[in-house]
């Protein structure tokens, strides 16, 4: 919401500066985002007339002039615009000036001749004609400009004198005199054979100048009388020096004369405040917070329009629900026109563009009373009745913005008696538009139902300023003065002939909300000890009624519903910053962190002292992602949590799985070519069959790697490493009894916890890798959150520390290749007999001396009896039994 | 016999002093106390002497060895030192060659972040929670005041699973102070982390998914002072002793007094500078006293108890912490960055 100050003053008087104004506000409650200087660009730029114009000796389109600038002495300026006549005000931006946009003025010479400054149009002081209807540039094709779009067949002769004819009645005149009158000129001609005088709208006339002369309609042709194009005629164009018709004087600065003398602050109003998305709303906070007296302005209207409201216009309301008031008045013999100066600059300074007297009064009254207005022509209500009722299914309207639309019974339609003519609180219907020619106007002030109108809205994808106002729910109480202020304007702008009487249907009963004053509640909840006449004075500036212990609050502070509101209302005019700090006093508790928590602390730990980097990844993918890690089409695992309004198919489902986000995440380092990367993440997946519909919400930690320094035992290194730092008792590492696509078919185990499968590590299939884009071999782990925060966890124990020597000895067996490590360590611990306490692979062989399909492997034992020191029998009686154990259940004999 | 032990005395002394090494020592030894060695011969001799001379003799044979011995071990000590001074010589390193890398992991950035912050809160009492992100609009909206039609329920803001709008992804960690009033006595302190989702497309300050701290204490007597004191501490833990903040008022559905913290621009100091964007106060999270409507609508007597609650925006309090310019950064997860941290 853009507030103009000059506006705001108005109501309140407020000398702030815009910083401490922004401060003062922000610190009670209505944040400001911005405040904006309009005239800030603009610097040095003044009000001057011209007094002498002569043509460049050296240019065949611009102009020499003297303008009086208030100083003794007038300034030269060079201009190439032809709208500039000797007499007229025009904006001149000085030596060393600034405009709009950074730019810089400063003097110069311009083919030659010195000029010091520029004449300024509107776009370059930041306007255009909708700010300044009067400065639209008629042009007249001046024949002198004439340049044929093919030389050889010009339409007109090259050396054309006056009174040779162009075409039928057209024939080239010379201006003789020109003298202004008002928006126009009266224009004397030499037509050849004579002379004429001729009224004209176009101002890039001068004397001397050759133009074509209709001598039929006594008019001077423009382009378009000529059938021409801007090409035909490149100086004569709808652009020049904004000259100015206001009430100043040479040497004045520009800036109040355009209105850019004003100071515009941007607020961010919050949804429960909608009050303050008018001017009068933040005037009323301004003036608490300032301590200013707010003055408001009631409506006067004369109503001296001829005829009775009551035998013109009829309103019903079928809708009732939808429609808590509607109030409408009607304005008959309306002249469109520009609105005024004054009018215009506020609509403007607020970022409204001004239209027409009717469109700015309802835009004004929208800005001041924070009420939307909607004027339509009362031709087209047909039978004189207008009825607000729900849209019948498929009913179809176009908009003011030329868009048709389809409607449901779920939109809110203003209608006649056929068709709807506008679409309720949301935008006018084409149909009932405000034209050029419109004759009598009926203002529709009311209220709907805000979450009809927000839902309306956003079915048919149009949000406009209205609706954004209606959805947020506004105060039935503030459409009578609203339309009657539209009215006074009207008269005030000589707009039109206001009907008495006034249309006002009340489908509500207003019930004044009453509170109970509490102060003692109210500083006990904000900590304070502000006085009850303080809390009293607060809110009799916010216009709350205060009689005894009794809280009227105003209508059209509808978020204000108990003694909390109350509170804050106290609270932000006391002033936040007033209020006392204190520590948190009543019942300790103990705080900390849930073994959850703490388990997942250990886990990123553990991940990042082997050299593990945490990283955060989404937690929606692409539902391809399932394909990309090679799960079949009809796996049960791709039933996900669908999100129906993603911001794409990337985006677009819960994963059920956290190898894809890893396996991403991995690919872009990658192809970053980082070195040796090592990643992890405790990452949830939400999986279907929750409570109440929701999701069942497990944590996976993922862990993955590349690199020279990575191959699959590192990678089990460091998964061993983790769950015995978890104390986890029984590890195993199995082949997974059902094949796993994602994994290297021959590099993946699951791995096992007593009986409880926790997780899944492996280097990634190459397919997966392939459909990543690389060709690196990736090794993951997926270890299930749930399961290790579940699994046996031995409690450390003390064991005495061995009192005697432990005897160790060294085997190498030769065995067939499918007889794994696994299988010939957990033979070596059948076969012993109570005296072996390790035992330690330390070589695989394979090669010379190793017959074809087997292997050697060696391992260091570790023998030691708790009570005695063994003897060396004792020790080879023992590894005698490991090693009949091998032979006879592997057939794994001594190398 | 007196001249020769002399000799001798002089002789070896001189021999021990000059001795460059173990060996030489030795074998010096050897030459004068060993069996066949030169004292040991002259001690052979005494038989010969008088039984006048011999205590005599027998007396400076004995001082002789003694010297030859203490000096013997004066010298060994001294070669052994030195001995060993050389070889730690020589075992010189170069200690500037760098060391070889024991490579650690780094915690993600907003989770130091987000560390810090547990870390104050469980100082003063607070229970850290987690909750579900596939969450019930009915908990993140309903329950937290923002009825039907409220704009942030919009589809366009919030993602959902089913077109009654029923299972949606939470927008807010709030839904967790209904769970944590569901679930727990009181009085209630907690903090609940997590992440979050709204429908922004991403860009350098926007993520469709982020995260946020909530926090929540319901107690007896709880106001609105201790709600700007507790975080006025929190804020001098995490930004230093002596920062400033200030509290401005605003609008949550299920607070009231609702209020957003600001804390003094540390660029400029309060004087107004880009980082601030000239307002010389930086926003850093959104609080209040809980909402009657929010308590009652949890069973809480409104007129008994009060709480007041509180949400952060973590990324922002990462960004802001590690000076990080860029959203993007934080999802994107490149070891170049993660491991500056």
């Amino acid at each position: 919401m853009n507030l103009s100050r000059k506006w705001l003053e108005e109501f309140v008087s407020v000398s702030a500066d815009d910083k401490a104004f922004a401060e003062a506000m922000t610190l009670s409650g209505s944040k400001v985002e911005l405040t904006h200087d309009l005239g800030e660009e603009i610097s040095n730029v003044v009000v001057g007339r011209v007094v002498e114009m002569a043509r460049h000796e050296n240019s065949d389109h611009m102009w020499v002039c003297q303008i009086d600038v208030g100083r003794e002495e007038p300034v030269q300026i060079v201009t190439g615009a032809w709208n500039v006549h000797v007499g007229d005000l025009v904006p001149v931006a000085l030596h060393k000036s600034t405009l709009p946009g950074g730019k810089k003025i400063e003097k110069g010479k311009l083919r030659g001749v010195l000029s010091n400054g520029m004449l300024c149009g509107l776009s370059e002081l930041g306007l255009d004609t909708r700010d300044f209807p009067y400065a639209v540039i008629t042009p007249a094709a001046i024949l002198g400009d004439y340049h044929p779009l093919d030389k050889e067949k010009p339409s007109i002769p090259n050396h054309i004198q006056p009174g040779h004819k162009i075409y039928g009645p057209v024939v080239a005149a010379k201006v003789t005199g020109l003298t202004a009158a008002g928006d126009a000129y009266d224009v004397t001609l030499d037509t050849g054979s004579g002379s004429a005088s001729a009224a004209t709208p176009c101002s890039n006339l001068h004397e001397g100048d050759l133009v074509a002369y209709n001598t039929k309609s006594n008019t001077i042709c423009t382009l378009a009388d000529l059938h021409a194009q801007q090409c035909e005629f490149p100086h004569c164009i709808d652009d020049g020096i904004f000259i100015l018709h206001e009430d100043c004087k040479p040497g004045d600065d520009l800036k109040p004369v355009i209105g850019a003398d004003d100071h515009v602050v941007e607020f961010e109003i919050t949804p429960n405040r909608p009050d303050c998305l008018s001017v009068i709303g933040l005037a009323r906070e301004a003036a608490a917070t300032f301590g200013q007296p707010l003055r408001l302005h009631q409506p006067v209207v004369k109503a001296e329009g001829e005829g009775s409201l009551v035998d013109l216009l009829d309103v019903e309301t079928p809708a009732a629900d939808l429609v808590p008031r509607y109030t409408a008045r009607m304005v008959r013999n309306v002249k469109i026109a520009p609105s005024p100066k004054w009018m215009r600059e506020r609509l403007r300074s607020m970022g409204v563009r001004p239209i027409n007297n009717i469109v700015d009064i309802t835009n004004y009254v929208m800005l001041e009373y924070g009420q939307p207005m909607h004027a339509f022509d009362y031709r087209y209500v047909k039978g004189g009745k207008i009825i607000v009722r729900r849209a019948e299914e498929g009913e179809k309207l176009t908009t003011l913005d030329g868009k048709e639309h389809t409607l449901t019974a779920n939109h809110l339609v203003i209608a006649d008696e056929h068709r709807a003519v506008g679409l309720a609180g949301i935008m006018g219907g084409e149909n009932s538009e405000i034209v050029a020619d419109t004759a009598d106007v009926v203002f529709e002030s009311a209220t709907f139902d805000g979450t009809c109108i927000r839902k309306g809205a956003l079915a048919l994808g149009m949000r406009t300023e209205a609706s954004a106002k209606f959805e947020k729910g506004l105060d039935p109480m503030n459409t009578l003065p609203a339309v009657d202020r539209a009215c006074e304007l009207v008269e005030l702008l000589g707009a039109g002939e206001v009907l008495p009487g006034t249309i006002d249907i009340l489908n509500y009963v207003p019930q004044p909300k009453v509170l109970p004053l509490e102060p003692e509640k109210i500083n006990g909840l904000l900590g304070t000890d502000i006085s009850r006449d303080e809390m009293v004075d607060i809110l009799q500036k916010l216009d709350f009624q205060v009689d005894g212990d009794a809280v009227t609050v105003p209508s059209w502070r509808g978020d204000v519903i108990g003694m909390a509101d109350l509170a804050e209302e106290v609270a932000r005019f006391h002033g936040y910053n007033n209020i006392p700090t204190t520590l948190m006093r009543g019942q300790t508790t103990l705080g900390g962190y849930s073994p959850e928590e703490q388990l997942e602390r250990r886990l990123g730990g553990m991940c990042r002292a082997m050299g593990y980097d945490e990283i955060i990844t989404y937690s929606f993918i692409s539902p391809t992602c399932y394909d990309k890690i090679r799960w079949a089409a009809d796996d049960s695992r791709r039933q996900s949590f669908k999100i129906l309004n993603p911001l794409g198919e990337d985006t677009s489902i819960m994963r059920t799985t956290v190898l894809p986000s890893m396996l991403e995440i991995l690919t872009r380092n990658y192809n970053y070519r980082n070195q040796n990367v090592r990643l992890y993440e405790v990452g949830r997946i939400y999986l279907p069959g929750g409570d109440d519909g929701l999701a069942v919400e497990n944590k996976v930690l993922s862990m993955g790697a590349y690199g020279s320094d990575m191959d699959f035992y590192t990678l089990k290194g460091c998964v061993e490493a983790i769950l015995k730092d978890l104390r986890a008792e029984h590890i195993r590492f199995e082949v997974p009894c059902v094949p796993n696509p994602s994994y290297h078919p021959g590099r993946v185990a699951d791995v096992y916890v007593g009986d409880r499968r926790v997780g899944v590590l492996g280097q990634i299939h190459p397919l997966v890798a392939q459909n990543y884009g690389v060709d690196a071999q990736f090794y993951c782990a997926e270890l299930d959150f749930g399961q290790l925060m579940h699994m046996d966890r031995s409690v450390p124990e003390y064991v005495p520390l061995p009192k005697f020597p432990a005897v160790t000895r060294d085997i190498a067996v030769v065995c067939d290749e499918a007889v794994t490590v696994g299988a010939l360590e957990a033979c070596i611990r059948k076969g012993a007999k109570g005296l072996l306490k390790e035992v330690t692979l330390f070589d695989i062989y394979r090669g010379k001396g190793v017959a074809e399909g087997k292997k050697s492997v060696a391992f260091n034992l570790v023998l030691r009896a708790d009570d005695r020191s063994l003897t060396s029998e004792e020790a080879d009686a023992d590894v005698k039994s490991i090693l009949d154990t091998l032979a006879a259940d592997l057939g794994a004999v001594l190398r | 016999m007196k001249e020769q032990l002399e000799q001798i005395r002089r002789e070896a002394l001189a021999a021990l002093e000059s001795a460059q090494n173990a060996q030489e020592l030795d074998a010096l030894r050897v030459k004068y106390l060993g069996k066949k060695g030169a004292l040991t011969a002259v001690l052979k001799q005494m038989g010969k002497l008088s039984a006048e001379e011999r205590p005599a003799m027998g007396q400076l044979a004995n001082e002789v060895r003694a010297a030859l011995e203490q000096s013997l071990e004066t010298q060994g000590k001294k070669l052994e030192a030195k001995a060993l001074e050389d070889r730690l010589r020589a075992e010189a390193l170069d200690v500037t060659v760098p060391g070889k890398g024991v490579k650690t992991g780094h915690r993600h950035p907003m989770y130091i972040a987000l560390d810090e912050i547990k870390e104050i809160f469980i100082g003063m009492g607070f229970t850290v929670l987690d909750g579900p992100e596939v969450e019930l609009a009915e908990l993140n909206f309903d329950r937290l005041n923002a009825e039907e039609g409220h704009p942030s329920r919009d589809w366009s803001d919030t993602f959902y699973f089913d077109t009654d709008s029923r299972v949606m992804l939470r927008s807010q960690t709030s839904p967790m102070q209904v769970r944590a009033m569901d679930s727990m006595d009181l009085p209630i302190r907690i903090i609940a982390p997590g992440r979050v989702y709204r429908k922004d497309e991403v860009d350098a300050t926007h993520s469709p998914m982020f995260h946020q701290v909530e926090g929540m204490v319901i107690d007896k007597g709880v106001t609105m002072a201790d709600l700007k004191g507790t975080l006025n501490t929190v804020v001098e833990q995490l930004y230093g002793k002596g920062t400033k903040t200030r509290f401005r008022p605003h609008h949550f559905p299920f607070t009231e007094p609702s209020c957003e913290m600001d804390v003094q621009c540390h660029k400029c100091g309060g004087v107004g500078c880009p980082t601030c964007k000239g307002e010389g106060w930086i926003e850093l999270l959104g609080a209040g006293m809980i909402h009657p409507n929010v308590l009652r609508m949890s069973g809480i007597d409104p007129d008994v108890y009060s709480g007041w609650a509180f949400g952060i925006g973590l990324e922002r309090t990462a960004m802001r912490r590690f000076k990080i310019a860029d959203l993007r950064l934080i999802f994107e997860n490149d070891v170049r960055f993660l491991e500056q941290f």
